[in-house]
């Protein structure tokens, strides 16, 4: 078992993130996480899902997904795609310890969004193990709520991005 | 024009002649229309939407055409589940046409509310829920084009009350144009050849044909061909049965659960599985690691999904099966270097294994299933029969005993096993072939699911014959647990409770027939082919038979459970196919 990514391009209609999400349960596929928003086209959207399985249960997957009508190009990225997510966390915090802890996530480049008597929260745009290595390190003060926004990916242009794309299931 | 009349007009746009259907609250409209505006297409009113959605398949199923349903919001919809599944499951186009609540109501539990896209939705090809009335006319072109193009199957069309009764300008739909759904045709050129060598390289090729070949109206010319050609064994799957002629002598029959030991024999020793629309069903190959183990593939479909989903192929073609199957034929001819084929020996074993290994039954009293069946067989072997079945020990003695030479006759529900299939789907296939005879193989269980629909045959006219292999069990899990759960006969006995089928027959308004002993089968066969309208054979049969000889779920397919047999008991008969 390993992790997969997969960018699926969608009509942008009612039900098409049900008639995937579906898919992915009913063939027994746990999803790990799945963001979807609107491409550049406004009449498509991109999903990106990321699954736990083989890699020939991820071929039986990306036939699946193409089998829905509403299905216009699957993908399976790799490990030079370009995969960002969106973390926020609210952090316990007393006035003394805030500086303390803005130092701190600033290594990480999260940002202070909202501040309260009792705790600060950040939002950060990273990878995942970034987000991770932020999560652990902001534990000990507390942490009192944590959304994530789930991987958003796309592939990388030029030689690396082309050498991937010969390998785009069709 | 209002939405539902715009419905009419689309589907006549698709040389739609004959649908099924009951109406209700929700689609009310759409049956106003119908009696209001003039137009060519007959209704038939059935008795439980299940029949409907059955007698789509069937009509679909034996011309080839697209079947159309039409069921009222809430419960009418659901009952439409079960046909969906199955055709789904058995690549039957059907297109599903639902009444919904008025837009404003959607999402308020309202009267007959059923989310009925959301429910169907892991077993349609697709579906919409139509949410502006213009959108009709492309909708419909596009359902039946999915409906029928690429692997067929089924999709439902939900249509609120409120857009059926909107007033809309109707513009035909006149082409598709669907961004997401460019189904394969041509296979491609180079992976044919290779498969055409691969072909006369084996030594033990078998050719595994499945319903796919039915479904892309394959020509069994071209399978002959393919088959003749190198002199290979061919295996028929039970939704394939009819593609390749069962009485050609290359034909071995039914592989699987309930097939013949030559058919599962063949496929496990070979070294070369030419699959040709199959796809490695489990019922098929029993223990898949152990199925075949010495075969390399070539496999054929229309549904690139198919391919490596249970079975690796070496030699995968993806593309419509009418366009690929000659090619391959050509590119064998071409191939042909004139010497006797590489695997006579190997076709001479599998006939031999046949020879000695038939279906067979030993013919005494009481009165034995596969004898009615054989009767019915031999009684009309000089006209085109369609046949349909139920689910059960019935449906395995008519695959296992009927002579079928011809696609399209043979409709039986595979994949999903859906009891209550044969009535409803012989009365779809005779409305759509009604020149052809039309007879159901049916189990007392199965029948009882969906006989109301005889009321259905009544009103129309539609006459095609019944025939209630009557064991007074459910026969077929009977047999399992007699073999695989201690003889704990749990709820499977009818007993002394069974109605008496000719006069449920009777009080449909039709004929009734009943055999009970060997004399009895050809006199009532007679009367019912005589009769000239629809009717009943009640046969009552040993309800100790069971279907031998057989793969015990999760097995392995080159071992089969068979019955003893005597080779001196002249009382057995044997079947080849
Ligand atoms: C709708 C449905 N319910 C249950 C089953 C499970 N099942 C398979 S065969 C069978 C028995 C069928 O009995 P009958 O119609 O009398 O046929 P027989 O096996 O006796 O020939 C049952 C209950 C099924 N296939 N379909
Ligand atoms: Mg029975």
């Amino acid at each position: 078992m390993s992790h997969h990514t997969l960018s699926v391009l969608v009509e942008n209609r009612p039900g098409v993130l049900t008639r995937c999400a579906g898919l992915f349960a009913r063939r027994g596929f746990n999803i790990d996480s799945l963001a979807v928003g609107t491409t550049q086209d406004p009449s498509r959207s991109r999903i990106t899902i990321r699954i736990d399985c083989e890699q020939h249960s991820v071929d039986q997957v990306i036939k699946q997904l193409y089998k829905l009508v509403d299905v216009l190009k699957v993908h399976e990225l790799d490990a030079t795609a370009v995969e960002l997510e969106l973390l926020m966390i609210k952090v316990a915090s007393s006035p003394d310890r805030r500086p303390e802890i803005i130092s701190l996530a600033e290594v990480f480049e999260a940002k202070v969004v909202d501040v309260g008597p009792e705790a600060v929260t950040f939002s950060c745009v990273a990878g995942p193990d970034r987000l991770q290595a932020l999560e652990q390190l902001l534990e000990p003060y507390g942490i009192k709520e944590l959304v994530r926004t789930g991987r958003i990916a796309l592939d990388r242009d030029g030689e690396l991005g082309k050498r991937r794309r010969m390998r785009v299931v069709a | 024009m209002t939405g539902a009349e715009a419905v009419i007009r689309s589907l006549e746009a698709e040389g739609v002649t004959d649908v099924f259907g009951l109406p209700g609250g929700a689609i009310l409209p759409l049956y106003d229309a119908w009696a209001a505006c003039e137009h060519t297409i007959r209704h038939y009113l059935v008795r439980h939407e299940q029949g409907a959605g059955h007698m789509a398949q069937g009509y679909a199923r034996a011309t080839g055409k697209v079947g159309v349903a039409i069921a009222t919001s809430g419960p009418g919809a659901t009952n439409l589940v079960t046909p969906i599944a199955d055709a789904y499951l058995d690549s039957t186009p059907i297109v599903c046409i639902t009444g919904q609540v008025p837009t404003h109501l959607i999402g308020t539990d309202a009267f007959q509310e059923a989310d009925i896209q959301g429910i169907t939705m892991p077993v349609v090809k697709h579906s919409w829920l139509v949410d502006r009335a213009e959108d009709i006319p492309r909708i419909v072109k596009e359902a039946f084009h999915i409906a029928r193009s690429g692997r067929p199957g089924p999709v439902l069309i939900d249509i609120p009350k409120d857009l059926q009764l909107a007033e809309i300008t109707y513009v035909p739909s006149k082409q598709v144009d669907i961004p997401g759904y460019k189904p394969s045709r041509h296979g491609h050129p180079k992976q044919v050849i290779t498969a055409a060598e691969a072909i006369l390289a084996a030594e033990r090729p078998v050719f595994y044909v499945g319903g796919g070949t039915v479904s892309a109206d394959v020509d069994p010319g071209d399978l002959i061909r393919i088959a003749e050609a190198v002199q290979m064994p061919v295996v028929t799957t039970l939704m394939a049965k009819g593609a390749f002629p069962d009485s050609h002598p290359l034909c071995i029959g039914l592989p699987g659960m309930h097939g013949s030991k030559a058919a599962n024999w063949a496929l496990n020793r070979a070294d070369l599985l030419i699959a040709c629309g199959s796809r490695f069903d489990d019922r098929v190959t029993g223990k898949l690691d152990t199925f075949a183990p010495g075969a390399k593939v070539i496999h054929m479909d229309v549904d690139p999904a198919e391919i490596d989903k249970n079975r690796t192929a070496q030699i995968p073609i993806v593309g419509s099966l009418e366009l690929v199957v000659p090619k391959l034929g050509e590119a064998l001819q071409s191939r042909m270097n004139g010497g006797p084929p590489k695997a006579a020996a190997w076709l001479s074993e599998v006939q031999g294994w046949k020879q000695q290994h038939p279906f067979r039954y030993r013919n005494s009293e009481p009165l034995k299933p596969e004898y009615v069946i054989e009767r019915l067989r031999d009684m009309t072997a000089d006209r085109e029969v369609i046949w349909t079945t139920g689910v059960g020990q019935h449906q395995m003695w008519a695959a296992q005993y009927l002579t079928i030479d011809r696609p399209r006759n043979w409709l039986t529900s595979g994949g999903l096993g859906t009891m209550g299939f044969g009535v409803p789907a012989a009365i779809g296939a005779k409305v759509g072939r009604p020149d052809a005879t039309v007879i159901n193989i049916d189990g007392d269980g199965c029948f009882q699911m969906t006989m109301q629909e005889l009321a259905t045959a009544k009103m129309y006219g539609i006459g095609a014959i019944h025939v209630v292999i009557n064991n007074g069990w459910l026969g077929m899990v009977r047999q399992w647990q007699e073999l695989f759960h201690g003889e704990r006969y749990s709820e499977t006995l009818f007993d002394a409770n069974l109605p008496d089928y000719v006069k449920l027959a009777e009080a449909f308004g039709l004929p009734g027939f009943r055999c009970e002993t060997l004399e009895d089968v050809d006199a009532a066969i007679a009367a019912a082919l005589q009769c000239g309208t629809a009717c009943v054979i009640d046969a009552r049969v040993d309800h100790e038979e069971k279907v031998y000889p057989m793969v015990p779920a999760g097995g392995s397919s080159a071992e089969m459970i068979d019955v003893e047999w005597a080779e001196d008991d002249n009382a057995w008969v044997e079947e080849g196919v």
